[in-house]
């Protein structure tokens, strides 16, 4: 598997190959053509940040530029999802979903429940997360977790190029609602991508580093800092075990509680605001789960409570560290909280 | 002067920077002979016997369980007796890792070649440069990478080929057909593309039915038969293994299958069943896979055994299996011209050549020879 590409060019090719293979899948957003008017690809941004870029040039009529109106075009996305299609719609920041809850909350998670199993919902949004782009407050949140809150959405949040290719056409295929979380921090990373589609089920964690002494759980951007904590501890003779759990929801239980009852200890580690965060929710599950196998307190290690600081120095303080990942090891495995 | 051999560690497979060595099974002082297991190693992919290539007496033994050390790290010496401690505390103190040629990523991918035969892009790796040419053919849902332990060990004095067959590893996932004879010709028309004129046929499992039908269809083109824990020489088969790993969707079920291949479970790492998921999400691995198997093994039995009449060849045939194999029973190795030589491995399964490389690698090596 000698290919390398970003992650960037990973979720392309997804929606490239899946628009090829099914009529059905239609791609909408904000300037993911390149703005009303503009000619063929030439002058296209192909969204934000350039992921949908050259896709008008092979399939015009399924490529929709929507007008700066999030609330209207999720709806309209998950409209057409009721009706047979595939809609993929690309809402630039997680940040700006908040005027579209009730398409999303009350209206595309409840189809199947309210209309008895018989409403199909295979809605893709596809939005950035994360911070680190000095794009402050409003540019910068990890909203991982109320989406997660909802029963009837899925939400992934891969931190791979193989990873998010695989896990993106999975979601286009799935019948249900998938919040897709894409880290604008990672849209450079390269990784081995096999260039044939293949889908990654949804709701299966996987564990990057295999260790005995502390797992550290986690998602996104956070597997990256945990895998260079994990390096660092391992020269101390510390041996952690990564899990990346790449879905939210459904998520894979089994594969943190069987990482944990092999080490004992765990250090939850989650971009996101410390409460109702995917680490506390981690944190409540594995006490409930497998209390008996846990040899010390767990250590969550998250941003602090406050909205993402505008100051660079102070943004870089916010987002969780390396360092304060491998310090949580220490304190889980001392068991001397903080 | 005598002279000092030194142990090292192994480079198993293109990607291999690294191994940890989990226990030595020599003690110092201990008589070390050809093909012997010295030693366990674990890679991200698998873990392995350390074979010796060289017989000795182990004099010394300087990596130590748990530690993790480059390929070509010193593992240990072995010397005769008259060599005194002095000398071998100066060869150990001596010793420099060689640098390997840093691989650039064009000779890392080069490693791979590919090459169109008739519409169907086939991955192969080529190995050697030696008149003698051998052709690797794996098994049902394997790869060139089942030869991990043998390309390199082989190629010391032949010219070796190992391909993906179609549908399998990073070949177009098209099948030429779902019959013995399909595939035999598609295999014949690989050797053309690779401009190969005849060759040692190495198989395993279904590669090895593969290579015995190429030995009675096109028998100018084959030199010899090596038939590895092979079908097609009796009708048995553990079809709820291939059904199942065809079914296998996740990691946890497919862990309990892929440890039936092994006599020791154990071997089986994360990463190999990793890269077996890999191959088997690909769009259309599934339903090829289900086609293939339900074609050669319908209703639990091998369809066609063409081994049996390999007496009709003439061709030298060499069966290898294990003793433990849970998928195809040792038993058929029976099935072959009297004339054949068989060998059965103690403590190995139906990956007998990864389990027991040292001893399948000795075996194939004396047949090329003849």
């Amino acid at each position: 598997m000698a290919r390398k590409i970003s992650i960037k060019d990973a979720i392309h090719e997804a929606l490239d190959q899946e628009m090829a293979r099914d009529p059905s899948v239609i791609v909408m957003g904000e300037d993911i053509v390149g703005g009303a008017g503009s000619p063929g690809e030439r002058d296209a941004w192909g969204g934000v940040l350039g992921v949908t870029k050259g896709l008008y040039a092979k399939y015009s009529d399924r490529l929709l530029d929507t007008p700066l109106s999030e609330s209207a075009y999720v709806g309209a996305a998950i409209g057409a999802a009721c009706c047979g299609m595939r809609p993929v719609a690309e809402l630039m920041f997680i940040d700006f979903m908040g005027v579209c809850f009730d398409q999303l909350f009350n209206q595309a998670a409840k189809f199947k429940y309210m209309f008895g199993g018989k409403a199909r919902t295979p809605v893709v949004i596809r939005t950035m997360v994360g911070a680190g782009f000095r794009a402050a407050a409003q540019h910068s949140q990890m909203l991982t977790p109320i989406f997660t809150h909802i029963p009837g959405l899925k939400v992934v949040c891969p931190s791979t190029a193989y990873d998010a290719k695989g896990l993106l056409i999975q979601s286009i295929r799935d019948d249900d609602p998938v919040i897709f979380c894409e880290h604008k921090a990672l849209y450079g990373l390269e990784g081995d991508v096999p260039e044939a589609p293949y889908a990654i089920p949804l709701g299966e964690a996987t564990v990057v580093r295999e260790g005995r002494s502390c797992s550290i759980v986690t998602y996104g951007m956070m597997v990256h800092r945990a895998t260079e904590a994990a390096a660092a501890l391992a020269k101390e003779g510390v041996d952690c075990e990564v899990v990346d759990l790449r879905s939210l929801s459904p998520l894979d239980l089994d594969t943190v509680i069987e990482s944990v009852e092999k080490t004992g200890h765990l250090v939850c580690v989650d971009e996101a605001h410390p409460r109702c965060s995917i680490a506390a929710d981690i944190s409540a599950q594995v006490v409930q789960r497998a209390f008996p196998s846990l040899r010390a307190q767990i250590e969550m290690v998250t941003a602090p409570h406050t909205p993402v600081p505008f100051s660079p120095v102070l943004e870089d303080l916010y987002i969780p560290s390396a360092k304060q990942i491998a310090e949580a090891v220490h304190r889980a495995m001392s068991g001397a909280p903080r | 002067m005598p002279a000092i051999t030194p142990i090292v560690m192994p480079k198993w497979g293109l990607s291999m920077k690294e191994g940890t060595v989990n226990q030595w099974l020599v003690d110092e002082g201990g008589e070390i002979r050809v093909g012997q297991a010295i030693m366990e190693v674990e890679t991200d992919k698998i873990t392995g016997e350390v074979e010796a290539s060289d017989a000795g007496l182990l004099r010394r033994r300087i990596a130590s369980a748990g530690q993790t050390l480059p390929v070509k790290a010193l593992l240990g010496v072995m010397a005769p007796p008259e060599v005194s401690d002095a000398d071998i505390d100066g060869f150990v103190a001596g010793y420099v890792v060689p640098v390997e040629a840093e691989e650039e990523e064009g000779a890392a991918s080069s490693a791979y070649q590919f090459v169109d035969v008739g519409g169907i892009r086939v991955r192969y790796a080529r190995r050697g440069d030696d008149p003698r040419n051998v052709l690797l053919i794996h098994g049902f849902g394997g790869d060139l990478d089942n030869w991990l332990f043998n390309i390199d060990a082989l190629s010391q004095q032949s010219t070796v080929v190992a391909l993906d067959l179609p549908g399998h590893g990073q070949s177009d996932r098209t099948l030429p057909g779902r019959t013995l004879g399909e595939l035999a010709r598609f295999v014949i028309r690989f050797l053309d593309a690779v401009e190969i004129r005849r060759a040692h046929l190495v198989g395993h499992s279904l590669g090895g039915a593969i290579a015995a039908q190429m030995a009675l269809d096109d028998p100018d083109r084959v030199e010899s038969l090596a038939l590895i824990a092979s079908a097609g020489l009796g009708d048995q088969i553990d079809t709820g293994y291939t059904e199942g790993f065809v079914a296998a969707q996740s990691r946890r079920e497919l862990k309990p299958l892929v440890e039936q291949l092994f006599a020791r479970p154990e071997l089986v790492t994360r990463q190999l069943l990793d890269d077996i998921l890999r191959y088997k999400r690909l769009d259309g691995v599934s339903e090829l896979l289900s086609e293939l198997g339900g074609g050669l093994f319908a209703g639990g039995q091998q369809r066609e055994q063409p081994g049996r009449r390999l007496g009709e060849t003439g061709k030298r045939v060499l069966v290898v299996w294990g003793a433990g194999d849970r998928i195809i029973p040792a038993t058929h190795a029976a099935h072959t011209p009297p004339s054949a030589t068989r060998q059965i491995i103690e403590g190995a399964g139906h990956m007998v050549q990864m389990e027991k490389a040292g001893e399948v690698n000795a075996a194939l090596t004396r047949h090329f020879l003849g």
